[in-house]
């Protein structure tokens, strides 16, 4: 018989743990997001530029609105690409 | 009053004289209209996300001013289009948070945001003020190490004798097992 010790985790235990997730503008009390602000809003983004979903981010769906807005408005004047590689 | 906000870029192949003219022309073809203008932030050659035109960078400039009527905004989109020494505009309409986020700015209350590694060097920094006055405090307790250091001998005393005494019951095993062979 394996002693207590030698027990190891077959899935890693830290995947059940839930982070409660929160919308960070309600939270902090942000109201305007800045198109031109664009190391703020790559927080949103993938590393292929992709805007993140809701479930990720945790912003509420009038926030996930607006950084959506703003995220597409960087991208027209190239302060953000449309898609890339490590971005970050 | 409405505000807007038009943010544009100039072709960065333009001499800095050339560059501020067109600026201008587009300036007082707002303060013509009946604008008063609020601020303008010169935010300076920046590097494109991707190539417009086949140009790498761009001079950028945000021009934020209010109006009654927004007819001027179709006016100087349409200039702005046939302008070959604009890269790209965008015209917004602000919110009241929009124009408080503005004047914040201006005012210096809004900073910016930290990147991962501005926040590591941070951390690093604290580490490193927190374990500076701990070095100090290890250098007091002598007594501690002169206790630490009476025990390990004590230990290795145990280990030896530990030792004599699996030597010394080794031996009768195997007298035990000579036994059992001649047997």
């Amino acid at each position: 018989m394996a002693s207590r010790d030698d027990i190891k985790f077959l899935s890693n235990p830290k995947i059940g743990n839930k982070r409660n997730k929160y919308c960070r503008f309600r939270k902090y009390g942000i109201k305007y997001i800045d198109y031109k602000d664009s190391d703020f809003l790559k927080q949103f983004v993938n590393e292929q530029g992709k805007i993140l979903p809701r479930r990720i981010t945790g912003n509420s769906l009038k926030y996930q609105r607006r950084v959506a807005t703003a995220i597409k408005r960087a991208r027209h004047l190239a302060l953000l690409p449309y898609t890339t590689d490590l971005l970050k | 009053m409405k505000q807007y906000e038009v943010t544009f870029i100039v072709d960065p192949v333009l001499s800095g004289d050339e560059a501020k003219a067109t600026v201008d022309t587009y300036i007082s073809m707002l303060k013509e209209a009946g604008a008063k203008i609020i601020h303008i932030d010169e935010m300076g050659l920046r590097q494109l996300a991707y190539p417009i035109n086949r140009r790498n960078s761009g001079f950028y400039y945000c021009v934020e001013y209010s109006i009654e009527s927004g007819e001027i905004i179709n006016k100087m989109e349409l200039s702005f289009r046939r302008d070959e020494r604009i890269m790209r505009f965008l015209t917004v309409s602000l919110d009241k948070y929009g124009v408080q986020y503005n004047d914040d700015k201006r005012n210096g209350k809004i900073g910016k945001v930290k990147t991962k590694e501005e926040k590591k060097a941070e951390k690093k920094e604290e580490r490193e003020r927190r374990t500076a006055p701990k070095a100090k405090k290890e250098q007091k307790p002598k007594a501690q190490e002169v206790v630490e250091e009476a025990v390990e001998e004590i230990i290795e005393d145990v280990k030896k004798v530990e030792d004599t005494a699996t030597e010394v019951v080794e031996n009768k095993t195997e007298e035990t097992t000579n036994t059992d062979n001649q047997e």
